[in-house]
């Protein structure tokens, strides 16, 4: 048995009065795929922003790599974390979101360097250089100086998987990362995340609604229903074999 | 006795019977004359541009630090200065704050400065703000997702942004503060406004001349800055566009 790079210990979350999580426990390990599959509102997004330190858990523990990461020691005590802790910690965390989030004054280039140069302190040419790789992997090594608003929607997000590879992040977060895109433009997107999916090195946590791709990709799937992970096993177990009703009833608003 | 003093002086009925013209023969003669206060015009608007703008993003930035005291603090600094009057302050920091406080801010010029760059710092504060929280919350989410430090972030994500969005107000309140200059006659600076006050004095019936020039000298001073303006919108208007 492999140690999980993360662990989520009874996670609970809380946006004013409303309860968002309500007990979340789960492990990921390293190189493990995981699909997250819920209703909307059921908290997937939540749970892989927590991990990304946008947002706060309400109480639980969230373990990366054997360090707590929204609490840390001081004077023997265990109190929340400062930035400093926070920045220690998420650098093995890399994230894509739903709208892009592109830099718009930067080229793509840059949009790609920026953070090797200013955050690992990487030499500036190699930042480059391997800017440049990974822009070509994603096949955008035609756009390097083309400006984000100059691009499609499939293109943007293409270019935002390479920002977030680029930072050679253990664990890589997708929230929704198909659902603001034309349809015609989602193939080209789920491609590139298939390809760096089977190179297999890094844990991937993908919050979808495309459940043939989950099918193809994830080795674990977990159906979030109301705050909680109601159903979890392999993709074909969920998604296929399941006898629960709630999923069977959301998946089917998806066969139709 | 005490009310008569408060009667009406005599020059607020500016009589008709002084009739004069604008005289282009005079023109050659005044022109010289308003050209030895532009020296002093343009150093203080360059000067309290400079400092203003500067105090803008110190005020702006600080209205938007957790730190409660600091943001009431400055909260306060805007609110008196925006509240009262600069040709009240101008004379708050040239007469009362030395004597109240014994404190020397220097020289006429100086005073002019930091009081136009304390003003207009404090409206154009609200720009800096204003732009910065106008940044797509999502930015600040990418870089921290790129594990940016917060200084990084503002640095390198928002402000490259916010700067764009406050151009053309920049460049609107830079046109105020050159006509704001105009006050600073009044604290002893010889300035453009003062060599035509000083003309009209020597002979009242130049007034109409000498102030239809002043009027073209401020206006040909700012010609370059709506230019300016101009260009700053166009520049903001790229690069933001989500």
């Amino acid at each position: 048995m492999t140690e999980p790079i993360v662990e989520f210990k009874d996670i609970h979350k809380s946006f004013g009065d409303v309860k968002v999580l309500k007990g979340i426990d789960l492990n990921i390990k390293p190189a493990e795929k995981i699909a997250v599959i819920g209703p909307s509102g059921s908290g997937k997004t939540t749970i892989i922003r927590m991990l990304m330190t946008l947002e706060v858990p309400t109480s639980g523990d969230i373990i990366v790599d054997g360090v707590n990461l929204w609490k840390m020691e001081k004077n023997g005590k265990m109190v929340k974390a400062n930035e400093k802790h926070l920045r220690e910690v998420r650098g093995d965390i890399g994230m894509v979101f739903q709208h892009f989030n592109l830099f718009p004054h930067m080229t793509i280039l840059e949009n790609c360097m920026t953070a090797p140069i200013h955050v690992k302190k990487e030499d500036k040419e190699e930042a480059r250089e391997r800017s440049i790789q990974m822009l070509e992997k994603v096949g955008l090594g035609d756009k390097l100086d083309n400006y984000p608003n100059q691009l499609s929607g499939g293109q943007k997000q293409r270019v935002a998987m390479a920002r977030a590879l680029v930072m050679r992040p253990k664990i890589m977060l997708f929230d929704e990362v198909t659902s603001a895109l034309d349809p015609e433009l989602v193939g080209e997107v789920l491609e590139v995340i298939r390809d760096i999916a089977k190179e297999g090195e890094m844990a991937m946590v993908l919050v979808t609604h495309e459940m043939d791709f989950a099918l193809d990709v994830a080795d674990k799937v977990l159906f979030l229903d109301e705050g909680v992970i109601a159903e979890e096993g392999t993709a074909s177990e969920v998604i296929e074999h399941s006898k629960n009703e709630r999923l069977q009833s959301f998946l089917h608003r998806f066969r139709s | 006795m005490f009310l008569q003093s408060l009667r009406k002086p005599d020059w607020v009925s500016f009589p008709s019977k002084y009739k004069g013209v604008i005289k282009i023969n005079v023109i050659a003669e005044v022109f010289p004359d308003l050209m030895r206060g532009l020296g002093v015009t343009v150093s203080v608007l360059i000067a309290s541009a400079f400092f203003g703008y500067l105090m803008a993003f110190i005020a702006g930035l600080c209205r938007l630090s957790n730190n409660i005291v600091l943001r009431k603090f400055t909260g306060f600094y805007i609110e008196v200065f925006r509240g009262t009057s600069l040709i009240v302050q101008l004379f708050w920091l040239y007469y009362a704050v030395p004597m109240l406080f014994g404190i020397e801010l220097g020289s006429n010029w100086w005073i002019g400065v930091i009081a136009i760059a304390l003003n207009y710092g404090a409206y154009m504060s609200e720009i800096v703000r204003g732009s910065i929280l106008a940044v797509a919350k999502g930015q600040t989410e990418a870089a921290t997702a790129l594990n940016m430090s917060s200084f990084q972030r503002m640095r390198l994500i928002i402000l490259p942004q916010a700067v764009r969005m406050m151009l053309p107000e920049f460049g609107n309140y830079l046109i105020q503060m050159l006509k704001a200059t105009s006050l600073v006659y009044l604290i002893g600076l010889n300035d453009i406004f003062y060599y035509g006050n000083i003309l009209r004095s020597n002979d009242l019936s130049m007034a109409p001349t000498v102030y239809l020039l002043v009027l073209l000298f401020y206006f040909i001073l700012a010609l370059p800055l709506i230019f300016l303006v101009r260009k700053a919108e166009s520049i903001s208007k790229k690069g933001v566009a989500s």
